[in-house]
């Protein structure tokens, strides 16, 4: 059963790094606008192509 | 058929229903403007078809039909000159090193995919930008620029060339960090549904009942890992819990924060007490599970307010600089910098933002905004102009004589009433039943924890945490924000913009609702013209007749000029001599041979001038009187169906500002003759909600415009109607559009409705309460039967609310936002 230790700790170690990772996202703004990225995506030609500042450093 | 179809379309260029390629009004059928073999209603749009097609942006057409904005048609050229004053843009701009400049601007007229595209496309247009990024629910546009390349006056002309036009104002300048962030309350969330997960994978063997074939040190390890996972949860995630409880317990309100935080507390208690003795392994899995449910209704309760953010005030009617004559020189000053005592241009259609005394210049003021009077009045030099008019004939030149903080129009907004605090907790009826439930719930706790000590005084722990334990309100604390939050959705949806959900239950409790007249009960633009004999006869204008008052009316800046003109619909103009405007009387002119002459009766030799339901404007040619044009406003659609419903629940009121014979026609509509009050200023109005409130009534206010301000911020509900969500509007706790105004009923039966399916899941999170009371009193409490009683009652409340809040939107006949709720419940 001993087994069910090693087990555990992996999977909390797993589970984990999603919670960090979730942390990081909320963080890094990407829950701020769920609305317009859904448009982004319709546009063939990339507007964006000189993006030099990226989203996430100023908010 | 294939080339009959493309031969068709050749013929057939786009300009489908004559409707304008660009923004889709109406293009006039004979002065048809064209570019590219496309219709379009004015030059502006053509323009900015030109500007997109030069740079190969058509593109911008693809995602939707006619997505434009018609530009404004004045010149811009002046408007935005104080964006190049540093100390402005330094306000403004939310950084600046000198080679990289960033700015947050408000575009209020964003609303499709095509916008969105334009304006991220921004840097095509202007080499100077690095990028624009569009927040679409926010309607924000935020630029990251050169300030070498490009300036801010630029972009924002730029912009309003383009037709988005950005909200610039004081109010802006004041606070353009709050940026208000749901991130913590995310993270919050996430942590506590991380250890509730995990939590719940290590009771796995006390639900299984595997209890006796696991080992104990496997038990013991689960226990302490499950202590460890549910410490962050108690001091991160649950402390605003704490805090509220603590407030509120301190000021002698027990709100619904006081069971939850004794829940909270007792649960934690007492499980790591079971586990750390090894007497079982305690509730934790309940414990992180609560907190989790509760945040995510916390959740859902502020995404719903983030999109529904309009608090305005006096400052963002106001320009943000002015042109203050300093040195002999013109030069534009931010308004916090203005003093008494400066001289300042005040130009045509400027909004005056301080009291001050007219020193040269013919005045013609549109108070509209502050009385509610649709005629502009005139005044000359001496005469002391309050802030909030607007000239609308030429250049004046006024001195200041008040600060902008203390003028008419800024004393009416900080007349103590106007903003009104809601009580801070989340609502007035889930405090007043939380207060019992307290109550209850801590003599049950106690009553059982005294009987079971006769027994024996571990049962009587047990049982008294017990209480605590399966009585904490989740369900209880769930179910009037998704409640509320699913009505202020729906509510959006049909265009009934609510500032926070506690206005839902003021409006359910209303008693009196007060109408203004001008712009609320008659809408503003839709003024029907007529043309009448002296003896009343509607008549026929010749051709003739109508060129010349035509070519006579577009000389004058005069608004009910401007209404004729547009009435007459006339392209083709007359040349004309010895323009005269009479200040007050009218205006006259030479045509050809003819003398015309068109203002009030004496001026035109009609008579003398009579009041009138409806503003006249009299016409003579050659010294004989023709007859009148009389302007009336119109009452806004099915306004004779809905007074009387809304009769049937509520006193009603009119108070206008207009004359009492214009009043009096609405005394049928709104029962009897006592229910309309005429010729009330601002003050009156205010006055008069004030002695209904002080009679126990609680009012509900419906106006528009500055002259109801204070009214508004007074009544219990201020309703302000807009027929155009770009322009002011004052600050209010609904904003509605004009669109839907027949709603109104509807909208306030939904409030109704609330009330009840708030009742309705209180008594469903009572019933499992009390089935859970029944095990921990008995000292029966397991932790499988709390692990499995608390989300169950959380989910069917939340399933409630939400099935019944729909299908009683549906029954009273709104529409419903059915797919886009789905989606945003589901995240």
């Amino acid at each position: 059963m001993s087994v069910l230790l090693v087990l555990i700790a992996a999977s909390l170690f797993v589970a984990t790094g999603f919670l960090l990772a979730f942390i990081w996202a909320v963080r890094s703004g990407q829950y701020e606008d769920r609305e317009t990225p859904a448009f982004r995506i319709l546009w063939d030609d990339k507007p964006a192509n000189n993006d030099k500042s990226n989203n996430t450093s100023n908010h | 058929m294939a080339e009959l179809s493309s031969d068709f379309k050749l013929y057939q260029p786009v300009i489908g229903n004559n409707t304008c390629y660009h923004c889709g009004a109406k293009t006039s059928a004979s002065g048809l403007i064209q570019f590219d073999g496309k219709g379009f209603c004015c030059a502006g749009c053509k323009t900015v078809y030109e500007l997109l097609y030069s740079q190969d942006m058509c593109t911008y057409y693809n995602f939707q039909t006619n997505p434009g904005i018609s530009p404004p048609e004045s010149g811009i050229s002046s408007r935005f000159l104080y964006l190049d004053q540093k100390e402005i843009t330094d306000q403004l701009l939310l950084f600046n090193n000198g080679q990289q400049a960033k700015i947050r601007l408000d575009i209020p007229a964003m609303h499709c995919a095509s916008c969105v595209w334009l304006l991220e496309a921004l840097y095509r247009l202007d080499n100077g930008v690095y990028q624009s990024r569009v927040d679409f629910l926010k309607k924000q546009l935020t630029i990251t620029f050169d300030p070498r390349l490009t300036s801010l006056r630029k972009l924002v002309e730029l912009l309003t060339a383009i037709g988005y036009e950005p909200e610039l104002n004081l109010e802006k300048l004041d606070n353009k960090v709050s940026q208000f962030s749901n991130r913590q309350l995310y993270i919050k969330t996430g942590v506590a549904g991380f250890a509730f997960a995990n939590i719940m994978m290590f009771s796995f063997p006390e639900y299984l009942a595997m209890t006796d074939t696991v080992e104990d040190y496997i038990q013991q390890f689960f226990g302490l890992l499950s202590i460890a996972l549910a410490l962050p949860v108690l001091f991160y995630c649950s402390a605003d819990y704490f805090r509220s409880a603590w407030q509120g317990w301190r000021q002698r309100t027990v709100n619904m924060d006081v069971p939850i935080a004794f829940g909270i507390i007792s649960l934690f208690i007492r499980s790591t007490v079971e586990i750390v003795s090894g007497a079982g392994n305690g509730y934790m899995d309940s414990f992180a599970g609560l907190i989790f449910f509760l945040l995510i209704g916390k959740l859902f309760e502020k995404k719903t307010y983030d999109s529904l953010n309009f608090d305005r005030n006096y400052k963002s009617y106001f320009p943000i600089a002015v042109h203050v004559i300093r040195n002999n020189h013109e030069t534009q000053v931010s308004l916090d910098n203005l003093q008494v005592g400066d001289r300042v241009h005040l130009r045509n259609n400027e909004v005056l933002p301080a009291d001050a005394v007219l020193i040269s210049g013919n005045g013609l003021i549109d108070y509209s905004f502050v009385t509610g009077e649709s005629q502009p009045v005139h005044r000359k030099s001496g005469d002391v102009l309050y802030a909030g008019g607007r000239q609308t004939a030429g250049l004046l030149e006024v001195e200041v004589i008040k600060p902008v903080s203390q003028s008419y129009l800024t004393g009416l907004w900080n007349e103590d009433v106007s903003f009104k605090e809601h009580s801070g907790s989340l609502s007035v009826l889930s405090n007043t039943v939380s207060r019992y439930f307290t109550l209850v719930v801590l003599s049950l706790a106690i009553g059982s924890a005294v009987y079971w000590w006769l027994v024996s005084s571990d049962l009587a722990i047990n049982a008294f945490s017990a209480v605590l334990i399966v009585a904490c309100p989740c369900a209880l604390a769930l179910s009037t924000p998704f409640t509320l939050g699913n009505i202020l959705r729906i509510l959006s949806f049909n265009k009934f913009y609510l500032k926070k959900a506690e206005v839902i239950e003021t409006l359910a409790s209303a008693s009196v609702v007060v109408f203004d007249k001008t712009g609320t009960i008659t809408r503003k633009s839709s003024d029907r013209i007529r043309f009448c004999a002296a003896d009343g006869q509607p008549l026929k204008l010749s051709r003739a007749q109508k060129k010349m008052f035509a070519a006579l009316t577009r000389h004058s800046g005069h608004p009910l000029s401007q209404q004729v003109f547009r009435f007459l619909e006339e392209e083709e103009l007359v040349w004309l001599n010895n323009f005269r405007e009479e200040p007050g009387a009218g205006i006259s002119a030479l045509i050809g041979e003819h003398e015309v002459k068109l203002g009030s009766a004496a001026f035109t030799g009609a008579g003398s001038s009579e009041f009138f339901p409806f503003p006249r404007v009299y016409a003579a040619i050659d010294g004989s009187p023709l007859g009148y044009f009389e302007i009336q406003s119109q009452d806004r659609p099915g306004l004779d169906m809905i007074l009387p419903a809304l009769r049937q629940k509520y006193d009603l009121l009119m108070l206008t500002g207009d004359r009492s014979t214009e009043a009096e026609k609405y005394a049928a509509l709104f029962g009897s003759d006592r229910s309309v009050s005429a010729e009330q200023t601002p003050f009156d109005k205010l006055d008069n909600i004030r002695r209904l409130q002080k009679n126990g009534a609680t009012v509900i206010m419906v106006g528009d415009g500055l002259n109801d301000a204070g009214a508004l911020a007074q009544s219990d509900v201020g309703i302000s109607i807009t027929d155009d969500i770009n322009t002011f509007t004052p600050a209010s706790d609904v904003i509605m559009d004009g669109g839907v105004f027949h709603r109104l009923p509807g909208f306030l039966k939904l409030a109704r409705f609330s009330r009840i399916i708030i009742l309705v899941s209180f008594l469903i999170s009572f019933l499992y309460n009390i089935v859970g009371l029944a095990f921990a009193m008995s000292g029966t409490l397991s932790p499988l039967i709390a692990a499995v009683l608390m989300p169950l009652s959380s989910v069917s409340v939340v399933v409630f609310t939400s099935a019944a809040t729909y299908l009683s939107a549906r029954r009273i006949g709104l529409s419903l936002p059915f797919g886009r709720v789905g989606g945003e419940e589901r995240n």
